[in-house]
Formats: structure tokens, C-alpha cells, sequence
């Protein structure tokens, strides 16, 4: 049972990594980058290792996303200087 | 063309590389030597509950430290090519829910970030777990107020100290017990196994560990997000 959903959830982290090589829309490339953190974290947690879990849902989904999308701020803001 | 096929070809040539890997992969039945003796000493040597800790904070405590040191270099650089213009920000005001919200919720994302790293030894979680959690109390803020200040020597003096004893705690060992001791637990009294007060120095290090990080993470983000 564990196998099959963990065999789902790396299905759709697949499809969120070519999402967000693909996605034109900068915005929505680093939230998909985020989902597979995210999915990564949930099967750390049913592989039994709830510490990576933690740290993989917290760093990867959470304080990356977030520095990304600053980032993504700042480069847009200077784009409208030139 | 020609680039497309070398692409492929490099694809070819890893997948080659890794199929011995997927070959003599098994699936693990019991514990190795390495590990057994890993859980059996954390139990007996160091009173540990969470193995995981153990190996972290003792058995590889050196690349925890190092760890925490490439973190720190990381947000000098961040610190030094991010240098943050001093003016007022005219941007939205953001909402009311947000505002209400952050103010309620950052006291309990505080408390659950030290919950997280006093309790490293006890449970699931971490120095760096519960520093991230910590940042992310920080971050509410941020999103509530953008030209909210924070108090840089308070951050940057929590964040030395903390890296300083963590240091300190180590070099004890080495000058209680012996030259092979750096970063032993057992300076501390080590308590008993499965309460808040055991594990020797293992708690006093991840909360350090803790505070370094929360404050560490904290300064990169209002460098980044400050603008």
C-alpha cells in the first residue's frame, strides 16, 4: 500500500520538476519547484524519518520558496529601473 | 543537432554508470555493525532517545559544526552583497487579517520553534528544525510590515555567542576527558534516559545550534526581503 502511494506521489514529482523547468510564467515555476519539496518531505515522513521530513518541509518548501520568490521581487523591480 | 546528441549521450553514459548501483541494490534486513553500534551507545553511553540526534549532535558532531559554519559564511556574503538602503517604503498596506493574524501567531510559532530544539534529544526535530521554524515566525512579520526594523545587534549578538559556546562546549570535552573528546556529551550529567534533563550537553548544543540558525536565517531574509 506504502509502495503504491509513494510510487503516486514521485509520479507527480516528476510532473511538478518538468512544470517548473517548462513553466513560462517565472512565478509559477518556483511554486512547483516548492511542490516537490513538499511531496519529498510527506514520503521522507512515510519512509519512516520524520527529522529529514521536518527539515525538508520546512527549508525546502518553506524558506526556499520564500527567498525565491523575494528574489524574483527584487529582479523584476530592477528591471523596471532601466 | 550534434549538441542534442552528445546530450543524449552523456544521459546514456550516467544511466550506465548506475545501473551496477541498481543491480546489487537489497533491501536491508537488520542493522549493520555501524549502525547497531550507534543505537546500542546511544541508549547505554549517551541516554539519547532519538537516535537520529545522536548522530548528529556526537558521533558526527565535527560536521554539524560545519555545518553551522558554512551557514555563517553563507550570510556574511548574503550580508556583505545585499547591503540594505536605509528608506521608507511606500508598498500596500498589507490586510487586516494578516496584520491580527501574524501578532497571534508569531508568539506560538516562537514557542513551538524552542518546543522543537529543547526537545531535539526526545523527539523528531532538531537545532535546524527549530531555527527554521523561528525564521518562519519572522518572515509573518516581514509579509504583516515591510519596512518592519529588527534590532541587528540583538540577532548579531545572539547569533556569535551561541556559535562561540557551541565552540566552547566542544573544546571542553577535549579539556575534561581527553584529546579524542571534542564535542563529548558526557561533561554534563548525562539524567535519565527518556526525560527533558538527560543526555549530557546534547540539549544545551541544539539549542544553541537553534538560536544560531533562527537568528542567522532571520538576517538573510530582512536583507532580502527588506526591499
Amino acid at each position: 500500500m506504502i509502495s503504491i502511494i509513494i510510487m503516486v506521489l514521485g509520479i507527480i514529482m516528476i510532473i511538478a520538476a518538468f512544470l517548473a523547468i517548462h513553466l513560462k510564467n517565472l512565478l509559477s515555476a518556483i511554486i512547483s519547484a516548492g511542490v516537490i519539496s513538499l511531496l519529498a518531505s510527506v514520503i521522507y515522513l512515510l519512509l519512516a524519518a520524520p527529522d529529514v521530513a521536518m527539515t525538508e518541509a520546512a527549508i525546502g518548501s518553506g524558506l526556499t520558496t520564500i527567498i525565491f520568490i523575494f528574489t524574483l521581487k527584487k529582479i523584476r523591480k530592477g528591471d523596471l529601473d532601466d | 543537432m550534434i549538441k542534442r546528441m552528445f546530450i543524449w549521450l552523456a544521459l546514456l553514459g550516467l544511466i550506465l554508470m548506475f545501473l551496477p548501483f541498481l543491480r546489487d541494490f537489497d533491501f536491508h534486513k537488520e542493522l549493520g555493525d555501524l549502525s547497531s553500534q550507534y543505537i546500542q551507545g546511544s541508549i547505554d553511553d549517551i541516554k539519547t532517545q532519538n537516535v537520529v540526534t545522536s548522530v548528529v549532535v556526537t558521533y558526527r558532531g565535527l560536521d554539524t559544526l560545519g555545518e553551522v559554519t558554512v551557514l555563517f559564511l553563507a550570510t556574511a556574503g548574503v550580508g556583505f552583497l545585499l547591503r540594505k538602503k536605509n528608506k521608507i517604503l511606500k508598498s500596500r498596506v498589507s490586510s487586516e487579517l494578516l496584520q491580527t493574524g501574524s501578532q497571534f501567531l508569531f508568539v506560538l510559532i516562537i514557542l513551538t520553534g524552542i518546543y522543537i530544539f529543547t526537545h531535539g534529544h526526545l523527539t523528531p526535530g532538531g537545532g535546524f528544525q527549530g531555527g527554521v521554524l523561528i525564521t518562519t515566525a519572522f518572515l509573518l512579520l516581514i509579509l504583516a510590515d515591510v519596512n518592519l526594523k529588527f534590532n541587528h545587534s540583538i540577532l548579531l549578538v545572539v547569533e556569535s555567542f551561541s556559535g562561540a559556546f557551541y565552540v566552547l562546549i566542544g573544546l571542553l570535552g577535549i579539556l575534561l576527558i581527553g584529546i579524542n573528546s571534542f564535542l563529548d556529551p558526557t561533561i554534563m550529567p548525562l539524567g535519565s534516559f527518556g526525560k527533558l534533563i538527560s543526555a549530557g550537553a546534547i540539549p544545551v548544543i541544539y539549542s544553541l545550534v537553534g538560536l544560531k540558525v533562527g537568528s542567522e536565517l532571520t538576517t538573510i531574509l530582512d536583507k532580502m526581503g527588506g526591499e
